[in-house]
């Protein structure tokens, strides 16, 4: 009997029609630039314990944290245990965190100071001697952009982001990616100057949500969607993301980039491209990025932007029972600020497919509900064989995607109401594997850092997606530059009138979501 | 909310259902499979409590044939819960009395969720053929636990005996996270055949068996199953390679050693899962497990005995193991000293 071969991508343990084995990424390390950040505390440091709480983080995972704080490895990681019982999901348990704080690295500096990149560059090197994490780690930069640069280039100065042959070096970056082409081309091209493009890992946490991955599912396995996912039968498409809190202390970072940048520009465009995409040759990462950017390519504005745009900044009212300032009131938010805080934005796509059928998107913050979705809104039967008054209460058919926060999936469609009469009514029928879903399904940040670790790309999006995001978004920030202040809209409702006006031009109504 | 039919007929536990989830409303959830569970009164609670909180990520349907007397006269007592006393799933308990505790697949066949799987689960002792008893037939998966049968390695036997695609076993799901460590130090250089291979566990533990058997098949090398004391578990594994043998040992407690030539000691946390866990990982997938099948039909005939080990864990786990136990925070020293001794 000769054992069985092993070799580089060769693994008799690993059997495809082994469907229960997890996937643990190999020997590695994480370094978090950003520790005290709100990103950090409430999502990153969270996933990472839940990670480990799953048993998905390779044997001798160390987390190194860097900020200009005078800790000691200690006071780290008390402040990530803070963050884990506040935030994470899974159970708290002892054996499991005593573990993974054995692998906590902290490192005081500041950015431009190469003796802490090179301390840095020291406590990683001790890991890979006393913790084995053998040369491989992600840099995850969850700091301001403005910071890039000089973090790059001490990564790049220290020797920390060169990879040899037998491991590697990744970074993940979180949005905002630039806040225009042209600044999202300096961006890219500073951090590719360090980091090879396969290497840079760019975070757009919408991609890592179950439903929007079940998207996928929902359009590419089932054969009762696909046939009437196109013009002929779709009469258009709304992609909603409102949030009902206001700015909530991140005015520095708020106040000048405004609504469209924050969130149209990266997730309801990535959801726009999913829902309208081609299907993929395959679900692997060139193939899926493929089709995304066949869909953002074919995205064009109307011509005349004034009437196909609204944006918004909210005034003062009452939101869920309580009294709320408007925008211009809050902390750090200068009087005469523009910056909107409710983007409203038509487009078509310029395929076979989407032919004439236009695509609202909406975002904006202190809105009536936190929620986020994609309704595909049908159109009507070419004929009804009823009365009139049969079927005036009947609306159009729709699919709707909800993302967040209740994940599932409703229909919408006529339904005759029980009684002698005939008479036809809307009745929605609700898929809620979410509901039931949400307590144990992971967090989107566990699924991404996971990929990360594993070097798995498809649900990151490459630059050029960021980079045709920003053809779109440009013309009409251009636009709204010159139009002075956004209209004021009450908080707690769904935005300016203008965002009304826009959908009573083109004969239809926003959904209330 | 918890609805009581003693003393009750089968049609009035279905007419019940239906008029309870029109009186509730929206009720609807994609549920996605029937659980039916089948066990005696002693277990019952603790196996709808796994069930209902596995039912959290997979949405379900669950029936729980609870056996009575069987010298008492005929009797059907159920029990509904919906809504908060039944986590995301919808549970029917059915006591079966006299001879109906002989023929619950008649009382299970009304109960079933159209058009979807079925899940038949023994949480204790199973029929000796369960592909061939009255649940097991209509089941698209049947779920064992070698470990809780009174004779493990009989029950493992029998299993293999009357092994039908669709069969599965917990004892092979607690495998999954070790079995996942292996196949992932595997994935890492040096590239070499593991030539042998030893696998140390409780004599009594199915899961060491069925980790042997997978080895011997997958990896086409000799492997030995050394026992340690009845009631520790799965201890450790050892793969041999020219450089030197991955040591992946649990010597008790939650945490894991991960040792490999030329590299310092790695630990991860390995604790024992819990049920509902293993049962959720158990119908997220309803197709045939192939690998624990030839796992299991051919794999444990290729597994060498060797004589009993003392104490957990062999000298070099123990020496890794405690060098590293006293080590709170991993100084450097103390991680200093694993590497040494590797």
């Amino acid at each position: 009997m000769s054992p069985a071969k092993v070799a580089h991508g060769q693994n008799p343990l690993r059997d495809p029609r082994d469907k229960r084995l997890p996937r643990i990424a190999g020997p590695c390390g994480l370094v978090l630039f950003g520790v005290t950040g709100d990103l950090a505390r409430k999502k990153i440091l969270p996933a990472i314990y839940d990670l480990a709480n799953r048993g998905l983080l390779p044997p001798g995972f160390s987390l190194v944290g860097f900020a200009r704080r005078d800790w000691a490895d200690e006071d780290f990681a008390k402040i990530v245990l803070e963050s884990v019982r506040a935030h994470a999901r899974t159970p708290f348990r002892e054996a499991v965190w005593r573990n993974l704080a054995e692998g906590f690295r902290f490192v005081p500096g500041t950015f431009d100071d190469p003796k802490s990149f090179d301390l840095l560059r020291e406590t990683v090197h001790n890991l890979d001697q006393d913790r084995g994490t053998g040369g491989n780690h992600a840099f995850y930069l969850s700091i301001p952009p403005a910071f890039f640069p000089t973090v790059c280039e001490q990564l790049d100065r220290s020797g920390l982001s060169h990879a040899s042959e037998r491991d590697w070096r990744r970074v993940v970056v979180e949005k905002p990616f630039g806040h225009d082409l042209v600044s999202a081309r300096e961006l890219n091209a500073i951090v590719q100057a360090v980091f090879p493009p396969d290497s840079v890992f760019r975070i757009d946490h919408y991609l890592g949500k179950e439903t929007v991955q079940n998207l996928l599912a929902l359009r590419f396995a089932n054969q009762m969607f696909e046939p009437v996912w196109n013009a002929n039968y779709v009469d258009h498409v709304q992609i909603t993301m409102a949030e009902d809190i206001g700015i909530a202390g991140r005015a520095g970072y708020y106040d000048g980039i405004g609504a469209a940048r924050d969130v149209i520009q990266n997730h309801l465009l990535q959801l726009l491209a999913l829902t309208a995409m081609e299907e993929p040759v395959s679900f692997q990462a060139q193939d899926l990025r493929a089709e995304k950017e066949k869909a953002l390519s074919a995205v064009r504005l109307p011509r005349d932007l004034a009437k196909s745009t609204a944006r918004g900044q909210y005034a003062q009212g009452w939101q869920g029972g309580e009294h709320v300032i408007g925008y211009l009131d809050e902390d750090g938010i200068n009087k005469s600020s523009t910056t909107e805080t409710y983007a409203a934005l038509k487009v078509e796509i310029d395929t076979r497919r989407w032919a004439g059928v236009p695509f609202y998107l909406r975002t904006g913050k202190r809105l009536g509900k936190r929620v986020t979705e994609i309704a595909v809104v049908f159109k009507r039967a070419p004929h009804l064989p009823f009365d009139q008054t049969a079927t005036e209460e009947l609306g159009q058919n729709a699919i709707v995607i909800r993302i967040q926060p209740d994940e599932g999936i409703t229909m919408r469609f006529g339904s005759k109401v029980p009684g002698t009469a005939m008479e036809v009514r809307d009745v929605t029928m609700d898929f809620g594997y979410g509901r039931s879903f949400t307590e144990s399904s992971p967090e989107a940040y566990e699924r991404l850092i996971l990929d990360v670790l594993l070097g798995d790309p498809p649900l990151f999006p490459r630059h050029r997606e960021v980079e045709l995001s920003w053809q779109i978004l440009d013309p009409v920030e251009a636009l709204w530059a010159r139009q002075g202040r956004p209209d004021p809209y009450p908080a707690g409702g769904w935005g300016p009138v203008s965002s009304d006006d826009l959908m009573r031009r083109d004969g239809r109504t926003w959904r209330k979501p | 909310m918890i609805v009581d039919l003693p003393s009750t007929t089968m049609a009035a536990v279905s007419k019940k259902l239906v008029k309870l989830r029109n009186d509730v409303g929206a009720m609807t959830l994609g549920r996605v499979l029937t659980l039916v569970i089948v066990v005696d009164e002693t277990e019952a609670d603790d196996a709808i409590e796994a069930a209902n909180d596995a039912s959290h990520q997979h949405p379900c349907r669950i029936i729980a044939l609870v056996r009575g007397g069987t010298r008492a006269p005929n009797r059907l007592d159920a029990q509904i819960r919906v809504g908060g006393d039944a986590g995301a799933s919808e549970v029917i308990i059915l006591r079966l009395y006299g001879a109906l505790a002989e023929h619950g697949n008649g009382v299970v066949v009304p109960l079933l969720l159209p058009d979807s799987p079925v899940v038949a689960w023994w949480p204790k002792e199973a029929p000796p053929d369960i592909s061939e008893s009255a649940i097991g037939a209509m089941a698209q998966r049947r779920i064992t636990d070698a470990a809780e049968a009174r004779s493990p390695r009989a029950e493992m036997k029998r299993r293999a005996d009357t092994y039908q695609p669709g069969d599965t076993d917990l004892a092979w799901t607690r495998l999954t996270l070790w079995r996942g460590l292996l196949a992932a130090a595997l994935d890492q250089p040096p590239y070499e055949p593991v030539v042998a291979a030893t696998v140390t566990g409780a004599s009594d533990s199915p899961s060491t068996d069925l980790m042997a058997g997978w080895l011997a098949q997958a990896l086409k090398c000799p492997v030995t199953r050394a026992r340690t004391r009845a009631g520790t578990g799965m201890v450790s594994v050892r793969l041999e390679r020219r450089s030197g043998s991955i040591d992946l040992a649990r010597p008790g407690g939650a945490v894991a050693t991960l040792a490999q030539p030329g590299q310092p000691i790695r630990r991860i946390s390995l604790g024992r899962r819990a049920l509902a866990e293993c049962l959720a990982e158990e119908v997220r997938r309803l197709d045939p497990d192939e690998t624990y099948a030839e796992t299991l039909t051919k794999g444990l005939a290729k597994v060498g005995a060797s004589g009993s080990v003392k104490a957990p864990g062999s000298v070099a786990h123990q020496a890794a193991a405690g060098k590293l136990g006293g080590t709170k925070m991993a100084a450097p020293s103390g991680a200093r000293q694993g590497k040494s001794s590797s």
